[in-house]
């Protein structure tokens, strides 16, 4: 036994030797070092793709992370933030139910900085059969998620924004997961594990030799030239846009783009997620997350040349509210943030005009197989809660292709950010060296986990708030900025949620935008933040009523009247 | 149904816009950094307490309680509130000795005032300031306003038969200061309403309105004492149900009539209509012909007026303003309004000291440039930090009114 792991050891001194043998052969890229051959190149860095790249960097394969615009760009950005125990699915789509709440369970492991374990509830209404509670329940046991019945006046007391006409109500492990955080750890994780990531790069063509795909070729956005990555196996995890990846390769993937909307509320309605308990509908779970609430989702099929221009309804908020209030009566009168939708990636497997009704499983297609397109693998289906395990099989499925034996461990590692923090030493005198974090260390290390430690409060000026609504201090600010790969206003608040609260980015831009030009310079800043505040306002304009109103007004009269930004002449393509 | 038709959130907090105008005017900020500012404290902070209270912030302590951000918000947020109720409800640190003893003034006053002349000789020597800092962490600086032999209460005992001859009434909330303290100032209301045709009733049993309870986190017995007073003045007011329920303290109408409802959740709707400070509504009185004042011919006096923070939020300095002016000797010189700094019970603590006196520097500055014969003022707290910080009188404007009032000519013409 010792001696085969002196073996095992050698083998990965050898490893290292080779990989340090062919660092040289590289291409330098706006600071990051490429390797001219990948071992897998993989498009799209929503969860899937940055769990991914950790999963085959972990495994020792030589890997680069290929996002078009910013991790979380779509549908990984654009969600409940739900974690699902699963319950949701357990009536009807039993395998998906026990793929949640065994992703779950590692989850709160693996990521404890991204969960919250809230708990959750499923509520019956007046209006719903109380009867189905118990067919419920027994698929919840069935798919080993722990469901239990509770008197609704428990309920009430343990949530009591709940609507209290409630007949019956089932707890659940439910809680809330934030996809932003829980994508950028997966990131960072595989570049400590030498993954390369690419943000801002648009894959133009696939590179094919015969039959069989040998790379990609690149392009960064706003730029004409175009280079090539070569690698042993191309992954796509394109999501929605994935089908058009496909497409490059020759294959067909027949997507089902699915849209669904959601509307943020300015404050915590709730502190326990809740759901409906009936058939899956529009507009039956309430999540809290972080400092706000999500009402959601609707459910309908859109062309797939619309997938990249989503507007939230009026029907859809309609919807939203209505159905919304009856699980919660504070949402008639909370004020809403904004609205947003985002298109799940489902493959579609039959008519069904919905896509409720299509398994949430996953999918992940060996082209060699499939189409007789060898080098190319393709992963998608699922939901945020599976990405784990999505990105699980496709490294299991590159291992096998490649011919290289290495077992997944992503289930047990933590995500940086989610180590076990030592227990503090035992006070030997009270009081006198307990460190007391301000309000705003504790918002950003809520944020960042053991990470936060690595930001840099040394200075008074760093715990000035840039943004006040979320408290992001400059200390924060300039952390994303040098080390999550930011380079503009929406990166840095899908990093940190600069530009998330109330004012939806009124008090905060400008500032945010002056620390960016540092970096980036004036001309490019000024330009990215009139794309961020006419963004800000997409998602404002389908709730454009009362203070949100109010709210957008102000934000106009400061960016147009005292910043002097002229409206209406900026290119948010680029978002 | 009808819904999203307006947006309510406890104390409004959601209807902020994140203009950042109380911040601008908060007397606090610009003299401690450490303090989070109204904006912060209040409506954002309370996004992250909702989430999870350990976003409580300690500094909260140090808010004032002065409702000038309230004033100042163009949204309606009651900030003050939202902040004064989030100490309440997630600051478990123990309500120390010290807090409890200035925030209890009715036992305070009881005690004190039982052995006035010994409590008042002794609170004057240096020697047990020291021990009170040291002890107690009650700065040295201060000096407790003296305590009465006789309480306010006691002596209007003689008068309270001759008041049921008066065709009108009103019910007259005397507070704490002019009970223990002050009872010149309460005989001064007396006089002058007795002169305008009116009688005046006691509440039985009044108590504390519960101001300094509030700002000491004590508010279980605070809301104890707001319901027996509200049940109180509404006997009190009996058959008369317009009658007035007149203050001469600006922070005790405050308290009873809009932090009962807001932070102790008592009702007062049977009574809020009725409350109104003393000075502003004599000037009603006076100005709709109801009240005719005469005044002495040889009264002069250059007199400024102090808006208390609390005066400013109800709204009412402007009818205090006009009373004075209704005296013809007075020459009146307006100054800003600004808060001086007490803010109650605030100032009186060791660590609140530097801050307290800070804050009202400017105020005290100008005051002495305006070097008035008196600073007429609604709130006693304000009275007694002018009158240590500069040396100038402060007068209730009632007590004014009654220096410069001919009591015999205005009985005459209100007969």
């Amino acid at each position: 036994m010792v001696f085969l792991k002196f073996f095992e050891r050698r083998q990965l001194v050898i490893q290292i030797f080779l990989c340090n043998f062919e660092a040289q052969n590289t291409i330098m890229l706006n600071n990051t070092q490429l390797l001219k051959e990948y071992d897998v190149v993989i498009i799209g860095a929503g969860a899937t793709g940055a769990g991914t790249a950790r999963d085959c960097a972990m495994r020792g394969l030589r890997t680069l992370l290929v996002e078009r615009f910013d991790f979380t760009a779509g549908a990984t950005g654009r969600n409940h933030g739900l974690l699902h125990s699963g319950a949701r699915y357990a009536v009807t789509d039993r395998e998906s139910a026990t793929e949640c709440i065994e992703e779950n369970m590692i989850l709160r492991r693996i990521a404890r900085h991204c969960v919250e374990p809230t708990g959750g509830l499923f509520v019956t209404l007046p209006e719903d059969d109380l009867g189905y509670q118990s067919t419920f329940i027994d698929a919840c046991r069935a798919a080993g998620i722990d469901a239990r019945a509770i008197d609704p006046a428990e309920a009430l007391r343990m949530e009591p924004s709940v609507n209290p006409a409630i007949t019956g109500a089932v707890t659940v492990p439910d809680g809330a997961v934030d996809p932003f955080r829980l994508t950028t750890a997966n990131v960072v994780d595989a570049k400590l594990h030498g993954a390369d990531v690419l943000t801002y790069h648009c894959v133009e063509e696939l590179i094919k030799e015969g039959d069989r795909v040998r790379g990609v070729r690149l392009r960064r956005q706003g730029s004409q030239e175009l280079f090539d990555i070569r690698s042993r196996l191309v992954i796509n995890a394109g999501g929605i846009w994935g089908h058009g990846i496909a497409a490059m390769a020759g294959i067909n993937i027949n997507m089902f783009p699915a849209k669904g909307a959601l509307l943020i509320f300015g404050h915590r309605v709730n502190n326990v997620v809740i759901n409906r308990c009936r058939k899956p509908a529009d507009a039956d779970i309430l999540v809290p997350g972080d400092t706000i609430s999500l009402i959601g989702t609707t459910s309908s099929r859109v062309p797939y040349d619309a997938v990249d221009r989503m507007d939230v309804t009026q029907e859809e908020v309609d919807i939203l509210l209505r159905e919304g209030m009856k699980i919660a009566p504070a949402l008639a009168y909370t004020r809403i943030l904004r609205a947003y939708s985002g298109v799940r990636p489902l493959i579609a497997s039959d008519d069904d005009p919905s896509g409720r009704s299509i398994s949430r499983g996953i999918v992940c297609f060996d082209h060699a197989a499939r189409d007789s397109v060898e080098g190319m693998i393709t992963i998608s289906g699922g939901k945020l809660m599976t990405y784990r395990l999505m990105a699980e099989q496709a490294a299991d499925m590159a291992c096998r292709k490649l011919g290289v034996e290495a077992a997944c461990r992503t289930a047990e590692l933590p995500l940086p950010g989610s180590e076990e923090e030592p227990k503090p030493e035992k006070k030997r005198f009270r009081k006198s060296h307990i460190i007391e974090l301000s309000t705003n260390q504790l918002a950003a290390k809520g944020r960042h986990g053991t990470l936060s430690g690595d930001i840099d409060f040394s200075r008074d000026s760093d715990d000035a708030l840039v943004c006040e609504c979320e408290r992001v201090t400059a200390a924060e600010t300039d952390y994303a900025i040098n080390r999550l790969e930011v380079n503009n206003l929406v990166n840095l608040r899908r990093r940190t949620r600069l530009g998330m609260g109330t004012c939806q980015g009124s008090i905060c831009a400008c500032r945010a935008s002056a620390m960016l030009a540092r970096s980036f310079g004036n001309d490019v800043a000024l330009a990215d933040l009139a794309s961020f505040i006419n963004e800000r306002w997409k998602g404002m304009r389908p709730v454009g009523w009362g203070q949100t109103l109010v709210e957008a007004n102000f934000s106009a009269w400061i960016y147009q009247g005292v910043c002097g930004l002229a409206p209406g002449k900026t290119d948010t393509s680029a978002l | 149904m009808e819904y999203q038709v307006q947006n309510i959130s406890r104390d409004n907090f959601e209807q902020c816009i994140k203009c950042t105008v109380c911040t601008v005017y908060c007397p606090l900020l610009s003299v401690n950094p450490d303090y989070p500012g109204p904006k912060q404290a209040g409506p954002d902070g309370e996004r992250y307490r909702l989430k999870n209270p350990a976003f409580y912030d300690s500094a909260l302590k140090y808010c004032l309680n002065c409702k000038r951000c309230e004033v100042a918000c163009p949204s309606g947020v009651r900030i003050g509130d939202i902040i004064q109720r989030a100490r309440i409800r997630y600051d478990r640190s123990p309500v120390k000795l010290r807090d409890r003893m200035l925030a209890n003034t009715d036992f305070m006053g009881t005690v004190a005032g039982a052995l006035a002349p010994v409590t008042n000789f002794m609170l004057r020597r240096r020697i047990v300031k020291q021990g009170l800092q040291a002890v107690l962490g009650i700065d040295s600086h201060r000096t407790f306003p003296a305590y009465s032999a006789t309480t306010f209460a006691q002596q209007f005992k003689s008068l309270a038969d001759a008041q049921k001859g008066y065709p009108r009434q009103a019910v007259y909330f005397h507070g704490c200061y002019v009970n223990y303290n002050y009872p010149a100032l309460g005989l001064d209301l007396v006089r002058v309403l007795n002169a305008a045709g009116i009688g005046v009733r006691l509440i039985k049993g009044e108590r504390c309105c519960g101001v300094a309870k509030i700002a000491n986190r004590l508010t279980d017995s605070a809301r104890a004492d707001a319901r027996h007073n509200i049940k109180a003045m509404q006997a009190a007011l009996g058959a008369d149900a317009d009658a007035p329920v007149l203050f001469t303290g600006s922070s005790c109408a405050f308290t009873m009539r809009d932090e009962y409802p807001h932070l102790l959740e008592v009702d007062n709707s049977a009574v809020r209509s009725n409350m109104m400070l003393a000075s502003a509504w004599l000037a009603r009185e006076v100005e709709r012909g109801a009240v005719k004042l005469v005044f002495k011919p040889e009264y002069t006096r250059r007199v400024t007026y102090h808006t208390s923070c609390h005066i400013q939020k109800l709204g009412w300095a402007i009818y205090s303003i006009r009373l004075l002016k209704l005296i013809p000797g007075i020459t009146f010189v307006p100054v800003e309004s600004q808060c001086c700094g007490i803010a109650g019970t605030y100032g009186f603590k060791k660590e609140n000291y530097a801050t307290s006196q800070a804050i009202g520097a400017e105020l005290f500055d100008k005051l002495r440039r305006i070097a008035p014969d008196v600073v007429a003022c609604d709130c006693e707290t304000c009275k007694w930090q002018i009158e240590m910080s500069t040396g100038i009188k402060v007068e209730n404007p009632i007590s004014i009114l009654a220096e410069a009032l001919d009591f015999e000519a205005t009985a005459a013409a209100n007969r």
